[in-house]
């Protein structure tokens, strides 16, 4: 025994006599985590997290969350003796007086955008490959949490500085506020101390931006990580995978020293793209005043398809007994994207009303094998990338020397037209793929080689494929449709017809496939 | 209720492959290299440490290099960045050639179990539960019963109205501006008064009610007062009556906060005469009191009855007649 | 004179004095430059219109009239000034190539030489805003950055973005970008009012205030990248591009090898 085993021994010892927890780090340690790239993209949210609670935190320690009015006197001239809050001051401060000020900033601002869109890549491999159903629902609902939170904390952040452009976004947020029916007026007195701007917005976003929120994610990460962790990481269909199983690497060593390295290239990434590439400019926007505005105003990324839908919405409003209800605002805002996230939390149990499928799942889908959930995924994302084309159309307008009405009338007309489009296409695409995966099958793979038969006929020399490969593209189960007939087995008659008829035109829908390979079929190939 | 499978007969599963051994397992050469290869991307982060500290120490603010397709870059930043990138990014690099190369690559197969309780667990729960709830006696005790449901309902309560002090009730303030009759225009910024003689056709300014000399204007007020003056052509106007007489000689006013989200509508154009919301894109014609004609807005924006005063400089007439910005639900727009 | 000598020492006479002699200098000065170039002057002048009135019929009356006084598918130029003409012809924009499209700015048909004629011609019709001469857009001098974009932000910002890279107006008319723009050519705009951009009086925005304008405009352009590749100044569309193609695009492709087998 070396004396560093000797070490670690008497280490482990000391701990476990005092914890007991020899076994449970045994069974934890030997824990086995399949290899995927797209099993990184969770990662990369919590490493992102990461980052932005280091890089947050240095920011804290100069930042003045205060409405109070200042007099600049920084060292960036072409705001110098401008009345500003003491917000904006010292994020000047950070930026350019603060050594290393900027890159922090810079840092932070990057990875809360790589945070939400590395969720967004999460969540859709996570519903492409059918990883939210049995017994992963309470995960993904956590992950429908974790975003709603992420929108809310980029938003705040973002409003934090009180530059010309995040005091643009907190008006509409106000606006938005506003238009609640009844309460509205009130709750947006109440957020901002008073009539907007206010006095007490800044301060109380901060104590929510650094406190309550980074609280809130920690604790949900906390449960969300946790639960891969009891549950075991779900893997891809593949030779020696089942459901009884997980095939991959064990956390000691390998995917320590890999999960590890991939958090400080995450952190590396995110500090190059601080280096080198500006965002949010916050000295070029200006101090805000409500009088003022830039063209081209608009929220990050992952609000913009908000402000599309906002944008492209009809303008109507109700006037009745002196009240005002502006749909323009809540629909847009708050009534369709509200549906669109109960939707989506609720995804998990309405695919297995429709399926009847209640048994537990480990192995991942091939997107292709389920078209109907893959076109549906397809469906949603063209619905949001029109909405966010239209969110910045102003900008699209000026580089590519367009009209923002023609952009406006497009997405107002394609956001009703070509989701269903996306959703046909896709689910066509899906059953062609299936169909030259059976041919891969029946017939193996074209080599390019043409032989001439004695007949003098040409063919192509077809290679059979690995047992492997074989396997990964036949293991799916094909599942016939619910059959829900109006008079039961027993010859009771059923309850909720309609109800009934719905699901089982869905559940056929959902079950349209090509016949994959069979056994026999394959053995019959493989005897001629 | 439960599905027919008509699951087809699968082929067997072929099993775990066995990969072939790495270069570095078998080679002795290759491990070698491996090893170098890794010592060579820690050593980078090493560099990348101490070019971080070597600009954070000996580069000033204000020293400006030119990089090709970026341009003028501040050298403290860019360099005191990239140290940070590259020290994080080959230490990240290094631990997974390391672990990719050299660490044993043996695929582990872990068994998974049902999460379901035994039958006997799940019986012992549900057994626990009714002897609690049982001992309890809720359905029993209907006092207690009563008197927790209204106690738990209060106590809710408190909570909420611990938060009323955030902020004073918004009563007509959403309803009012700064502008009274015979309130002066002053342009913003600046805050001179303007004579009705100054504007040409085609002239827009930026404006303000004029405050008393030495008063700071509150950003709430800078939030409904700016009010937009256009200069036109009076025959230009297709206006009703009652609208045309709230302009003076071709001079309309408009309230510059968007009857949308409140967004500062300025994009005037002069040859269309339109205005535009660079937020959402509600477009407003000048000529007809600000129609919507596109966008989401559904009101016009709300016009200020202007006049001269003996001296010849814009005022207003009266106050605006309606609430200006964003609509809200006490508000009459009838 | 005794009288006079007796103020010598009083404290105003400094500054009395200067002033005096300002004023002397000042005057002389004009007067002498008055003298030297007057009777060229209006020699070049009448001249000048002479050429200018011959370029418009070649080149403008096809569309402005013959007298200029418009016709169905251009405006009047009775009124609009030199500094109008001098701005539309001396950008490039007039003579307009494209109907169809909004004016923009390219290589100019017409020399130096022949724009001044022409805007000699158009100011000879009617009095309206002359081309700005170099004393008046000294902003160095006279502009003030920091009011500059105080008035840039309130005045120009919401058609030209904050950073002056122009933006979209409504049905493909664009405000365009405002780098690389001579101080002459921003002067001439905001008093002229071109195409769909307003005008901004002299009484409203001071002359003083313009070359603070410009002044900003010109600190903007000149401002080195602080904080690294500026993706335009356009805003958050151009981070969020940059967020997904480079960002998850090099973590994607790290994962990628990350989780390949070496061999």
């Amino acid at each position: 025994m070396t004396t560093t085993e000797k070490r670690l021994g008497a280490a482990a010892n000391f701990v476990d006599e005092r914890l007991g927890a020899a076994g449970w780090m045994k069974k934890s340690l030997n824990k086995v985590f399949p290899d995927h790239w797209s099993f990184m993209l969770g990662e990369i949210c919590m490493y992102s997290f990461v980052i932005l609670l280091l890089s947050g935190t240095f920011l804290t320690l100069w930042f003045d969350p205060s409405q109070r009015d200042v007099i600049y006197e920084g060292v960036y001239a072409p705001l110098k003796g401008l009345k500003m809050s003491a917000a904006y001051a010292s994020t000047l401060d950070i930026s350019f007086e603060v050594r290393g000020g900027l890159l922090m900033r810079q840092i932070h601002h990057w990875a809360a955008n790589i945070f939400m869109a590395a969720i967004v890549a999460h969540l859709l491999r996570v519903f492409f490959t059918g990883a939210f159903r049995k017994p992963r629902e309470f995960n993904w609902i956590l992950g429908i949490i974790l975003l709603t939170l992420g929108f809310l904390e980029g938003l705040f952040g973002y409003s934090l500085p009180d530059d010309l452009l995040s005091g643009v976004g907190l008006r509409i947020t106000s606006a938005i506020v506003q238009a609640f029916p009844v309460i509205g007026s009130y709750f947006s007195f109440f957020l901002f101390g008073g009539a907007f701007p206010g006095v007490g917005f800044i301060p109380r976003m901060f104590t929510i931006h650094v406190l309550l929120l980074p609280g809130a994610f920690l604790a949900v990460i906390t449960i969300h990580v946790m639960l891969v962790w009891y549950q075991k990481h779900t893997q891809f269909p593949g030779a020696g995978r089942t459901e009884k199983n997980v095939v991959g690497h064990p956390i000691l060593p390998v995917y320590m020293a890999k999960a590890g390295g991939f958090f400080f290239i995450v952190f590396g990434v995110t500090a190059f793209l601080g280096a080198v590439a500006s965002i949010n400019p916050i000295w070029l926007y200006g101090p805000y005043t409500p009088g003022q505005i830039s063209a081209g105003s608009q929220p990050d990324w992952y609000m913009g398809w908000l402000d599309g839908l906002v944008r492209m919405a009809p303008p109507l409003e109700t006037h009745a007994f002196g009240h005002t209800i502006s749909w323009n605002i809540l629909i847009p805002a708050l009534i369709v994207p509200g549906i669109i996230f109960t939707l989506m939390a609720f995804y998990p149990f309405i695919e297995s009303w429709i399926t009847g499928d209640k048994r537990e799942h480990h192995l991942l889908d091939r997107p292709r094998n389920v078209p109907n959930r893959t076109a549906l995924g397809a469906m949603s994302i063209t619905f949001v990338l029109i909405a966010l084309i239209n969110g910045g159309n102003d900008i699209l307008a000026t580089n590519f020397h367009m009209s923002i009405n023609q952009i406006m009338w497009f997405s107002r007309i394609a956001i009703f037209i070509l989701p269903p489009i996306a959703f046909i296409i896709t689910k066509r695409l899906c059953l062609s793929l299936q169909r030259s995966d059976r041919d891969l099958v029946l017939h193996g793979r074209e080599t390019g080689r043409l032989v001439r038969m004695p007949s003098g006929e040409f063919v192509e020399i077809h290679e059979p494929i690995s047992a492997e490969k074989r396997w990964i593209l036949t293991s799916h189960e094909q599942r016939a449709p619910l059959e829900l007939p109006p008079v039961d087995a027993r010859g009771v008659k059923r309850q909720q017809a309609l109800k009934n008829k719905l699901r089982v035109r869905l559940s056929k829908a959902h079950s349209v496939a090509v016949p994959k390979v069979s056994a026999a079929e394959l053995k019959e190939i493989e005897q001629h | 209720m439960s599905a027919v499978s008509m699951e087809i007969e699968s082929i067997d599963n072929p099993g775990t492959p066995v990969h072939p051994p790495r270069a570095a397992d078998v080679n002795p050469r290759a491990e070698k290299r491996a090893e170098q290869q890794v010592a060579l991307l820690f050593a980078l982060s090493g560099v990348g440490s101490l070019l971080l500290m070597y600009a954070y120490i000996f580069i000033p603010l204000d020293v400006f290099i030119f990089v090709p397709v970026m341009g003028n870059q501040n050298a403290h930043q860019l360099f005191l960045g990239l140290g940070m990138a590259f020290s994080l990014f080959f230490l990240g690099m290094g631990a997974i050639h390391w672990a990719k190369t050299l660490m044993p690559e043996t695929e582990v197969v872990n068994h998974r179990h049902e999460f379901r309780s035994s039958p006997e667990d799940r019986e012992a729960f549900v057994q626990t539960v009714k002897e609690g709830v049982t001992g309890v006696k809720l359905g029993r005790r209907k006092l207690i019963k009563g008197s927790l449901a209204a106690s738990l309902g209060l106590f809710a309560l408190p909570p909420v109205l611990l938060l009323r002090d955030l902020g004073p009730l918004p009563g007509k303030e959403l309803e009012k501006t700064s502008w009274k009759a015979g309130t002066r225009l002053v342009t913003d910024p600046g805050n001179r008064p303007i004579l009705a003689t100054d504007l040409e056709v085609g002239a827009v300014v930026q404006t303000l009610p004029a405050v008393p000399e030495g008063t700071e204007r509150l950003l709430s007020d800078i939030a409904k007062d700016p009010v937009l003056l256009i200069r036109l052509r009076p025959e230009d106007f297709q206006l009703t009556p009652e609208k045309f007489a709230m302009t003076h000689d071709g001079i309309i006013a408009f309230s510059k906060i968007c009857s949308h989200m409140g967004c500062a509508v300025a994009l005037y154009e002069q040859q269309t005469k339109h205005l535009l919301c660079p937020c959402h894109q509600s477009t407003f014609d000048v000529t007809r009191g600000a129609k919507v004609i596109f966008g989401p807005a559904a009101r016009p924006l709300p016009q200020l009855d202007i006049t001269i005063d003996t001296e010849g400089y814009l005022i207003a007439r009266a106050p605006f007649n309606e609430p200006v910005g964003p609509s809200f639900w006490e508000r009459n727009s009838q | 004179m005794k009288q006079i000598s007796l103020y010598r020492r009083h404290k105003a006479a400094g500054p009395l004095l200067l002033i005096i002699a300002l004023l002397g200098i000042g005057t002389t000065f004009n007067i002498a430059s008055a003298t030297m170039k007057a009777p060229s002057n209006t020699f070049d002048r009448s001249a000048a219109i002479e050429e200018g009135k011959q370029i418009f019929l070649k080149g403008c009356s096809s569309c402005h009239g013959i007298n200029a006084i418009g016709g169905a598918i251009a405006p009047s130029l009775i009124g609009v000034g030199a500094a109008s003409v001098d701005f539309q012809v001396g950008t490039g924009r007039m003579p307009m190539a494209d109907m169809n499209t909004q004016a923009m700015r390219k290589k100019p048909v017409y020399n130096e030489k022949e724009v001044a004629a022409l805007a000699a011609y158009i100011a000879s019709l009617a009095p309206g805003p002359a081309v700005p001469t170099d004393a008046v857009l000294n902003y160095e001098r006279d502009g003030n950055t920091a009011e500059g974009g105080q008035l840039f932000r309130n005045n120009c910002a919401m058609c030209h973005n904050f950073a002056g890279q122009g933006g979209a107006l409504t049905q493909g008319k664009y405000a365009p970008t405002l780098m690389g723009v001579e101080p002459k050519y921003i002067y001439e705009a905001l008093i002229t009012g071109p195409q769909s951009m307003p005008v901004f009086s002299d009484k409203t925005i001071t002359p003083a205030e313009k070359l603070s304008i410009i002044k900003w405009i010109k600190a903007a352009e000149a401002e080195p990248n602080l904080g690294g590749a500026t993706m335009g100044r356009i805003g958050p569309v151009s981070e969020g591009l940059v967020v997904w193609i480079l960002g998850l695009g090099l973590l994607i492709a790290i994962a990628v090898w990350l989780t390949t087998r070496a061999r």
